[in-house]
């Protein structure tokens, strides 16, 4: 049925796409990686790419970010006119994959061993029905600290271990007179603070069961209670000003020292790069407190569209490519990520990317490999974004107790499923 | 133009007796009509074909992508009841609200601040060509951008208030972009300040436009300045407002960008417009039903409120 759209939108726009029809030799790719560092990191997969004779051409996207990308891969689908890979999230990629646009690369992933190499959290996302269907480029972890250790110093801070003693380190920066939490007041940015918090406050299990299985229980239970509370208590450190801030405003107030802490998803030691400042010299990364030991994990992807059969051999070049070792490592020292798969060598990365590496593999071997809710690896967009709804809604006050923010969640999770 | 082909018509029997005339006149006949079907075809797809696509995708399941199974109502039954969640708020009950609100004050606003402004410029002062385009100007410039500027403007720790701390007035207060309660009113304020411009030359035209000598037969009878604009200017100008209503109505109901560019949806979603509401839950939360039947009941409303209207005015015209 879904086919029958696309043929008919295929036939009204097949002449104008026509024009250009995909060469052979050619690796079409959506994707909205054009910031400086992020463009620098993708030219190590394009150089890999020439040496073997393919040519990369990237389809052209209006207006930057993960949106409109997504828009018009949409409308490329419908057209018929598959790019030979796309970036793509999480529960993208399975929407595709049911939809039954998505190649077929099981054959590469058995002679490359992604079976074993690749964390089977992120197998969840990346194989549909048995078949794997895109090739993940990273894991970004969110439950990370990123703290200025100059402001650190002048308080004579110790790293926080459980939730209390980060209230506590917060105080002592307020008392300092410094910004204690920089946050960026965006329903995104408030969640993925609050997926740290609730995996803090409830534990590993709690937060499985909560956050990934959307058990109605755990949704309700006092932990989830006590988790809202917690949330409310780093909201008082806040500045008055953070309604509506930009992420990586965020961090500039950490990097400057105006603030002492953010809590962000390793793509803040990006911007921490982008300013010359190094890991245990200038700034700190330390777990979320209370999380050693798990990672809530959202991972980018290159989803593989099922191309006619002259495509494919570049198709699978560019699958084999994203996955190889020397590209993981090269890509990921750049992106502030990990590499998507565990047994690639740590040797190029910061103190904190080792950090990193070290804790993914330890908390695959030990299953506390979670999906970030507030990133869309925990559940369906629909539900995600009703869950981001809630948090924002807590944090800005149109949602007054924990007791109402747990009976709304519970109900707007329900609503969206 | 169905008059032109009328007469044409009523023409070619006179023309028939010779053939290379008929081909002739009979592709002028058919000229204007096959000048006009390209657009008049694009807009049938494009405007109506899609209306009729959107209705019938809110009576489906769609989720990511279109789907052609009707499955009822569901998508209305959710919005109607979202539509009296008030405490907390739900996202479509603040979007419905604000629209209200931002719908009446931006509209309200900027008809008043236009008239007075093309009154005040309408008195024969110096300078008129100077101030004129300054005052239309802001219309020139595109929501993102009017909206860019007034976000670091109205932020208060970049723009008016920290400006005023500065200058030592230590108790200024204004950080309405921050404020749940209050973020719609900045959208208005910036709404206000883009559109009002075009409105009073909308204005200004349409008082050139007013005969002189009924005004001087007015002050000859000693109405007052007053009485004069309330009587008989303000009601002659009645067409100006109804093109100036039509022009913000639909301003107003697709104003989407400015809400982004101003306040990036606002503390907790507290600033989105149905528009915003449609855009969000069709394509970034996949529930494309919902998306769809908020899309149609937006266009009912802006139905319910045009329609009338137009036809109260335009009724007394055909004459």
């Amino acid at each position: 049925m879904l086919r029958k759209l696309f043929i008919g939108t295929a036939l009204a726009t097949s002449f104008a796409f026509s024009a250009h029809a995909a060469d052979v030799k050619e690796v079409q790719m959506l994707h909205w990686w054009t910031s400086g560092g992020e463009a620098a990191a993708l030219n190590v997969l394009k150089q890999d790419l020439a040496k073997e004779g393919y040519a990369w051409k990237d389809v052209p996207v209006a207006g930057g970010g993960g949106d409109a990308a997504m828009t018009a891969l949409k409308a490329m689908v419908a057209a018929g006119n598959y790019p030979t890979a796309s970036q793509m999230l999480g529960y993208t990629v399975l929407d595709y994959a049911a939809a039954g646009v998505m190649g077929d690369l099981t054959e590469t992933a058995k002679k490359e061993g992604w079976d074993k190499s690749v964390p089977a959290a992120l197998q969840k996302f990346s194989v549909y029905d048995g078949k794997w269907v895109a090739a993940p480029v990273n894991v970004h972890s969110v439950n990370w600290l990123w703290i200025n250790k100059a402001v650190m110093d002048k308080i004579g801070g110790t790293e926080p271990k459980t939730f209390d003693d980060f209230v506590a380190l917060l105080d002592k920066a307020k008392a300092a007179g410094v910004i204690p939490l920089a946050l960026g007041g965006q329903n995104w940015q408030e969640a993925t603070m609050f997926d740290s918090v609730v995996l803090s406050t409830g534990g590993p299990e709690f937060y499985k069961k909560a956050m990934n299985d959307l058990d109605e229980e755990s949704l309700k239970s006092d932990t989830m209670k006590k988790s809202f509370d917690n949330l409310a208590k780093l909201v008082t450190y806040v500045d008055p000003n953070f309604s509506g801030r930009d992420w990586n405003l965020a961090t500039a107030m950490v990097i400057k020292g105006d603030a002492l802490v953010q809590v962000m998803g390793d793509w803040a030691k990006g911007e921490f790069h982008a300013a010359n400042k190094t890991p245990g010299t200038d700034f700190l990364c330390y777990r979320f407190p209370g999380t050693d030991g798990s990672v809530i994990y959202n991972s980018d992807m290159f989803g593989m569209f099922n191309v006619p059969d002259d495509r494919k051999a570049a198709q699978v070049a560019l699958a084999t490519a994203t996955l190889s070792k020397s590209f993981q490592s090269a890509f990921n020292v750049v992106k502030g990520s990990v590499p998507a798969r565990t047994d690639v060598p740590d040797t190029d990365f910061d103190a904190c990317g080792k950090k990193g590496i070290a804790d993914l593999k330890k908390a695959n071997e030990g299953g506390t490999l979670f999906g970030s809710l507030a990133q869309g690896y925990g559940a369906p967009p629909a539900v995600a974004n009703a869950y981001k709804d809630v948090v924002s809604k807590f944090v800005h006050g149109q949602i007054k107790t924990s007791d109402e923010a747990v009976t709304e969640l519970v109900k707007a999770i329900d609503d969206a499923k | 133009m169905s008059t032109v082909a009328e007469t044409q018509i009523k023409l070619t029997p006179e023309h028939d007796a010779r053939p290379g005339a008929t081909v002739r006149s009979r592709l002028q006949d058919l000229l204007p009509k096959i000048v006009l079907a390209p657009s008049f075809a694009a807009t049938v797809v494009f405007v109506y074909g899609f209306i009729l696509w959107t209705i019938y995708l809110s009576f489906t399941n769609s989720k990511t992508f279109p789907s052609y199974d009707i499955t009822g109502a569901r998508a209305y039954q959710r919005l109607w009841r979202w539509t009296f969640e008030s405490d907390p708020p739900s996202s479509w009950y603040t979007s419905i609200t604000n629209m209200g609100i931002f719908g009446f004050l931006y509209i309200l606003i900027c008809l008043a601040l236009g008239l007075f402004l093309a009154i005040l410029l309408d008195q024969k002062i110096r300078g008129e060509g100077v101030l004129r385009p300054i005052y239309l100007y802001p219309m020139a410039l595109s929501f993102i951008v009017t909206g860019v500027a007034w976000k670091w403007f109205l932020d208060p720790g970049l723009g008016l208030e920290q400006t005023l701390h500065q200058w030592g007035w230590t108790s200024f207060h204004f950080d309405w972009i921050k404020n749940k309660d209050f973020v719609i009113y900045t959208v208005v304020i910036a709404g206000v300040w883009q559109a009002s411009g075009f409105i009073m030359a909308m204005f200004l035209a349409g008082l050139r436009g007013i005969d002189g000598e009924i005004m001087k037969a007015a002050q000859i009878d000693g109405a007052s300045t007053f009485q004069l604009y309330r009587r008989i200017v303000i009601p002659l100008l009645r067409p100006v407002f109804l093109s100036a209503f039509i022009v913000l109505a639909h301003l107003a109901i697709k104003s989407y960008d400015l809400v982004v560019a101003l306040t990036s949806g606002g503390p907790g979603g507290s600033a989105w417009l149905p528009s915003n509401f449609m855009y969000e839950f069709t394509f970034k939360r996949n529930e494309m039903a919902v998306g769809s039947a908020s899309a149609v009941i937006m266009l009912m409303t802006l139905t319910a409120i045009i329609v009338p209207y137009l036809y109260s005015e335009l009724r007394e015209k055909p004459r």
